[in-house]
């Protein structure tokens, strides 16, 4: 094979290894869908973060519009403060509430904000206040035998 | 005491091996720079390394891909998450599969060829002849094979990947029917370009810096006769393989293990 050929063949392969590399971050990976585009930074405190990760997804009516950045325990407050990257492109009222949300029965956890009715929006670095925790399994159950029980005790009363 | 004496004397043999082995690579990774401005040379090399590799490459990562689609259908079907299917080919490719398989063939397809070509130089005398004639023959024939395995294993375990990606696609999607949305856009919202994609790039670029030095020195020290060939070609791929296996262990725990 002649030099101009075989050179012809290393530069078709490597073109080929660049483009499954291309492939691989843009449809099989994140770079195209969230990450690179600047976003704000906001932060809520939750009595409980439940398995929320950093990476986990910020949804806004089931849309996500950002990603958790980091989750942090606040050494006086005991609280977790997670700190969350917003999509620039929308902007949310300065009294919207955050919750821990699941999707699905065994899906990952999420951060769902509902948007609040205040004229002004929120700013970079400001404080989502209202927020509302993770739902433990555990506690809904500890609740649940509890008001049984209540029930129970105060159904065995009457019989009496 | 004979036995004493006969651990103490396979120890420094094993010293001494692992020491020759580290100059050897010093050597080489000294004569690169040197290589790089004698660039055709390399441009040959990747051809034969990378191109001719192409073929095996793509064919067991479609392979790889259908069976894991397959076998990963049947056992999410149980607990209705088909849609996932798509997540876990992905991952299980770009952070595991692709690096690894494409390594262990990459020290069977190019390896061996490399130690061969090598041993045979060494043994119709062309590298004694190269080194009279003042050639550094580390310079003039091993760096850019190194170079260009280097180069081409990346480039290999990459397509390794994609192709197995594709392969899941058309066994799961266009076959089976899982829903085409839902197969992409899970992929892409778990799998991150840098802690993923780039670690098993970082993986594959130091398999290809395993399996072509391997060959290399297996090719360069190996006893000039056809017996020394053949046994230099058969360490080249166990060698090899059993280093990729391990250091896959080695890099899996450093990279992946936190988070």
């Amino acid at each position: 094979m002649t030099k101009r050929g075989i050179e012809t063949l290393v530069g078709l392969f490597v073109l080929l290894g660049m483009a499954g590399l291309v492939f691989l971050s843009l449809k099989a990976a994140n770079l195209g869908s969230f990450g690179n585009r600047d976003g704000y930074v906001v932060t809520a405190r939750f009595d409980n973060i439940g398995g929320l990760k950093p990476r986990s997804p910020v949804r806004s009516a089931g849309v996500t519009v950002g990603r958790v950045t980091s989750i942090v325990l606040d050494g006086k407050t005991f609280q977790g403060v997670v700190t969350m990257e917003l999509d620039r492109s929308v902007q949310f009222p300065r009294d919207s509430s955050a919750k821990i949300l699941t999707s699905g029965l065994l899906g990952d956890q999420y951060v769902g904000i509902e948007p609040g009715g205040d004229e002004k929006n929120l700013a970079a670095g400001e404080v989502i206040t209202q927020t509302q925790s993770a739902v433990v399994l555990e506690n809904l159950i500890g609740q649940f035998l509890f008001s049984k029980a209540a029930e129970g005790g105060s159904g065995g009363g009457a019989g009496k | 005491m004979n036995l004493v004496s006969t651990l103490g004397a396979r120890t420094l043999e094993v010293l001494r091996s692992l020491g020759h082995a580290a100059f050897f690579f010093i050597d080489l990774l000294r004569a690169t720079p040197a290589a790089m401005r004698r660039f055709n040379l390399v441009v040959v090399q990747i051809h034969a390394i990378g191109n001719l590799s192409l073929v095996i490459i793509l064919a067991s990562g479609m392979a790889v891909g259908f069976v894991l689609a397959l076998q990963m259908y049947y056992a999410l079907v149980t607990y209705g998450a088909t849609e996932s299917l798509g997540l876990i080919v992905n991952l299980s490719l770009v952070r595991e599969l692709g690096p690894v398989v494409a390594a262990l063939l990459f020290a069977g397809r190019a390896g061996t060829s490399l130690t061969a070509e090598i041993g045979l130089m060494k043994a119709g005398e062309q590298i004694a002849a190269m080194e009279m004639m003042a050639i550094d023959p580390k310079s003039r024939v091993l760096a850019p094979r190194f170079i260009g395995g280097v180069v081409s294993m990346p480039l290999l375990a990459i397509l390794f990947s994609a192709i197995g990606i594709l392969g899941a696609y058309v066994v799961a999607v266009l076959l089976i029917g899982v829903d085409e949305g839902n197969f992409w856009s899970i992929m892409q919202a778990r799998v991150d370009v840098w802690r993923d994609v780039g670690n098993g790039v970082v993986k594959s670029i130091v398999f290809g810096v395993i399996c072509t030095a391997v060959a290399l020195y297996q090719g360069y020290e190996t006893q000039a006769t056809p017996e020394g060939v053949a046994y230099a070609t058969t360490r080249t791929v166990v060698i090899s393989s059993l280093s990729v296996l391990g250091m896959d262990f080695v890099l899996t725990a450093l990279m992946f293990s936190t988070g």
